[in-house]
């Protein structure tokens, strides 16, 4: 797969990692971003045209400043399916990525055809509070996020060795930058009332979950399912929040055989 | 110079293992710690302190507002502003300040600012801090990256509201108000002393420089290390080509006076570690979400908080260590003055906020320091900017004839005039 850019009419740049042919699909990356290698992405591209645009504030895409609210962030999502020329594809959003797809989805529900939320944010459940991502300490997210928290930390630094002052610093900064921008969709709690809005969403839904998800507990996915009229639910076991980084071969199982 | 006396109104009965059992100070601090019938004697206690200070002298008397917080209890610091208010007549109030990200609308403030002012006579300090992240965002719930903008809204309304003449639309991003119309409006013109206290963001320099507002550096831990940030902004006030009057800035200073520097370890010590081991103990995340610093700060602090060095400072603090870098200044009225005075002209501040009650500080102790400070230490450091002595631009202008509800009014209850004219 290739970085490419789009400038959107907004005035945002973004970089899109696309790659392979087939039916377009475009995957929203989760609150934590695109990481340094996205095997499940790899293996998409093997059967889809696989388009994975990062948010403002991500990587090197810009424009974070024009970006504040909720429907700013779903209008974005158009935007660059816009100026990648797409039309009606699929769309997969993980975490805070699948929050903004479905956003996108009953904005326009005639502009996709199906729709993946993959441990997706957005709702919010009192007996089940989402711990609160922007209150932890660096070795406390990996603990949250994955299965098996070692494995996952080494995914989430890239490898990099953070006793290093300088590697760390960059690590740092760079995750400052992030989730200030996911803050404002998800800080203090991550629900901008999308649930009045999921009657509109008619698109055919996944929504694929982690057995064991630690931050936004599979409860949520049947709460999901019960505010969505044509969707079904997956679980995927032996994984967590992580699912597509922790279990590659079966999520794409799962999201090929939904969409066909 | 001038002198404020600061309370930060401290829970004094944190117990002896709260850093082992609780992982926060702040913002999740378990509040069947909080005990109300104690806690009004506790408000008591520090309110009388306030107005002692007044009796001995001070300037002005300070309190500032922090929310879920075990070592302040002042949610609401204009509440504690209006009792003063009617026990005092010559300080001035400072109220350091409102947290006006937080405000919803923000007109709020301006109204209860315009009546303190009012109600005082002329006498408030009004102080318009960002807010720390603790209250702004984990307590009060706006969103970390926005919270800058949101907070020059607001400032905007306020100073809007109190200079204008008559009801004016506010379309705002965060607030929208057809009738803006601040009713009552304070008596200082065109608004009193403002006040923004920064606890490093190097965006506030250039913010304070645009209005003229006076920077108040608050840290607990002394002027040798808020030296070079007050450099920092010092350099941005020559850059900008303003005037270096060191009315601009304030700094925070914890002070112990005792007889001799053996006493004053005796008499204040377990106190004022009780403030650092204790009070300081801040899960470190709460401190910075991101979003919260503009990524110019970010790189500028040069990762203070993430290398966690001052958490690490905190925890095995002596009494030899608190002094030696002084984060508190403590000794016989001659250390103090000699240190002060260092303090003063190093960082080159011409407002000094004092902080002589410290943790778990009893009453007597307390008044004991702030009265030999205002006796032996005070007078002598009056006149350390003979040049900058007509400079009232960051003070407060006081009606001359104002009441003095202290006093009773005698005869009130005889017939005479109406209303004054």
């Amino acid at each position: 797969m290739k970085y490419q850019r789009v400038d959107t009419r907004k005035g945002t740049r973004c970089r899109v990692l696309e790659g392979g042919s087939g039916a377009p699909v475009v995957f929203f990356h989760g609150a934590g971003g695109l990481l340094a290698d996205n095997p499940f992405l790899d293996q998409l591209a093997q059967r889809y045209h696989v388009f994975a645009p990062e948010w403002p504030g991500y990587g090197e895409s810009t424009g974070e400043e024009l970006l504040e609210d909720m429907l700013d962030f779903a209008l974005h999502g158009w935007d660059v399916i816009d100026a990648l020329g797409l039309s009606r594809p699929h769309l997969v959003g993980h975490s805070m990525g699948g929050m903004i797809a479905a956003e996108m989805a009953c904005l326009a529900p005639r502009d996709l055809d199906k729709l993946v939320l993959v441990a997706a944010a957005g709702l919010w459940m009192d007996e089940h509070p989402i711990p609160d991502i922007f209150a932890l300490l660096p070795f406390q997210l990996a603990e949250l996020l994955f299965d098996d928290p070692q494995k996952g930390q080494a995914l989430l630094t890239g490898g990099a060795d953070l006793s290093d002052m300088e590697a760390l610093k960059e690590f740092y900064l760079v995750s400052q930058r992030r989730l200030a921008m996911a803050g404002k969709v998800l800080f203090p709690i991550p629900n901008r009332r999308l649930s009045k809005r999921l009657y509109r969403l008619t698109a055919p839904t996944l929504i694929l979950w982690g057995a064991a998800d630690r931050l936004i507990v599979p409860a949520y996915a049947a709460r999901w399912q019960a505010l969505i009229p044509a969707a079904r639910v997956e679980m995927v076991e032996g994984a967590a929040h992580m699912l597509a980084y922790e279990r590659p071969e079966a999520f794409v199982r799962a999201v090929g055989g939904f969409l066909g | 110079m001038k002198f404020t006396w600061f309370n930060l109104m401290p829970w004094p009965y944190l117990p002896d293992d709260f850093r082992q059992q609780h992982r926060s100070v702040w913002v999740d601090i378990p509040n069947t710690l909080y005990d109300p019938r104690k806690g009004h004697h506790v408000y008591h206690t520090y309110l009388d302190q306030l107005e002692y200070a007044e009796s001995l002298g001070f300037d002005g008397i300070g309190c500032n507002e922090h929310h879920q917080n075990g070592y302040g209890l002042m949610p609401s610091p204009n509440l504690i502003a209006a009792t003063l208010s009617r026990r005092t007549s010559r300080a001035a109030l400072c109220v350091i300040g409102n947290s006006i990200a937080g405000y919803n609308p923000p007109i709020r403030v301006a109204e209860e600012f315009a009546m303190l002012d009012v109600i005082s006579g002329g006498r408030l300090i009004a102080g318009f801090p960002v807010g720390t992240s603790m209250d702004t965002n984990f307590c009060y719930g706006q969103i970390p990256a926005l919270t800058r903008d949101k907070y020059r809204e607001a400032h905007d309304m306020i100073m809007q509201a109190w200079a204008g003449e008559a009801p004016f639309a506010f379309d705002g991003k965060y607030n929208q108000l057809r009738w803006v119309n601040c009713w009552p409006k304070p008596i200082q013109k065109p608004h009193p002393p403002i006040y923004i206290p920064g606890g490093g963001s190097i965006e506030t320099w250039d913010f304070c420089l645009d209005y003229d507002y006076n920077y108040s550096y608050l840290s607990f831990f002394g002027y040798l290390r808020g030296k070079s940030l007050l450099d920092g902004y010092w350099e941005r006030v020559a850059k900008r080509g303003k005037d270096d009057s060191p009315y601009r800035a304030a700094f925070a200073q914890i002070i112990c006076v005792a007889d001799t520097d053996a006493q004053a370890e005796e008499l204040y010590a377990e106190h004022c570690l009780y403030f650092f081991n204790r009070c300081l103990h801040i899960f470190p995340p709460f401190a910075d979400p991101p979003g919260y610093r503009t990524m110019a700060t970010v790189k500028y602090g040069a990762l203070s908080q993430l290398t966690q060095a001052r958490q690490k400072i905190l925890e095995n603090l002596t009494w030899k260590q608190l002094v030696e870098e002084r984060f508190v200044i403590a000794g016989s009225p001659e250390t103090v003055r000699q240190q002060l005075e260092e303090c003063i002209k190093g960082l080159r501040i011409g407002h000094l906020f004092c902080l002589f009650h410290n943790g778990n500080m009893p009453d007597w102790k307390t008044r004991h320091s702030s009265k030999l400070f205002a006796e032996k230490v005070m007078p002598r450091l009056r006149d350390l900017w003979p040049e900058w002595k007509h400079d009232d631009r960051w003070w407060i202008h006081p009606m001359d004839e104002r009441i003095r509800p202290e006093e009773r009014r005698p005869g009130a209850d005889k017939p005479r005039e109406e209303w004054p004219r």
